[in-house]
């Protein structure tokens, strides 16, 4: 049988896909609460630093930052497909290689807490 | 070996750029393709959050103070609006995604999306809990 990445790439998308429609809605609330000046007590620095300390947070900030990348990518890709553009590749490496460094700066980040 | 067909067989034109604005299924399917524009987007955002978490209390102050520029906020907006269209549309379609068989039957559809939606509305609030929105 012919070996395809296809699998795994479906699978990255369709778990950051539901990751993201189960905790991107709230995440951004947050973030505009924020952004008009009444930023929830837990998003002090103080707070998110000591949560982030947390090998269990530290899963889940990879697992939600990382999958949301690949599934972006990925659905990107198909719509620009969609859309005309047929500079398939290109456009493969140039998001999948956001969302390969993009992971590697969330461990890099994530190791620095 | 390929034979010519007596018939000039039809090809319907497609225009390549703005064929899915024809059908209504075709514009919903597009328009849910696009969400991951923002979502990726948001995800960046996010690295910069903890990009500035990492760096220490001073930068994550001027993450936090970009939060308010009239950009910003905008993008914000959006981005809720497209994740909730984009919670809504993937839940509607993990029935049949993800079907559920027990036995010789299969789990009806309204209880798997009622379930997703049951699932997102606790883990909101949890999430609103923990962030301290809710302790008034």
């Amino acid at each position: 049988m012919a070996r395809s990445n296809k699998p795994l790439v479906w699978s990255l998308f369709a778990a950051g896909g539901t990751l993201a429609a189960f905790v991107l809605p709230v995440l951004v609330l947050l973030m505009l609460m924020a952004g008009y000046g009444h930023p929830p007590t837990g998003m002090s620095y103080e707070t998110l630093r000591a949560f982030a300390a947390n090998w269990l947070a530290k899963l889940i900030l990879f697992g939600v930052i990382g999958l949301c990348l690949w599934h972006a990518a990925h659905r990107l890709r198909t719509a620009l497909h969609g859309l005309g553009l047929r500079a398939d590749k290109a456009v493969a490496v140039m998001g999948y290689g956001i969302a390969a460094v993009g992971t590697l700066l969330t461990l890099y980040y994530l190791a620095r807490i | 070996m390929t034979t010519k067909p007596y018939v000039k067989p039809y090809v319907r034109e497609v225009p390549r750029t703005t064929w899915y604005l024809a059908r209504r299924r075709d514009r919903i399917h597009m328009a849910q393709e696009l969400t991951s524009l923002f979502i990726g987007i948001y995800a960046l955002l996010l690295l910069c959050a903890l990009r500035a978490v990492a760096d220490g209390p001073e930068a994550y102050q001027v993450f936090v103070a970009s939060l308010g520029s009239p950009l910003m906020r905008g993008l914000l907006w959006i981005t809720l609006a497209v994740t909730l269209f984009h919670t809504v549309s993937w839940f509607q379609v993990t029935p049949k995604a993800m079907p559920v068989q027990i036995g010789e039957d299969f789990l009806p559809a309204a209880i798997i999306v009622g379930g997703h939606y049951a699932v997102w509305i606790v883990l909101s609030l949890f999430i609103l809990f923990l962030a301290g929105v809710l302790h008034g």
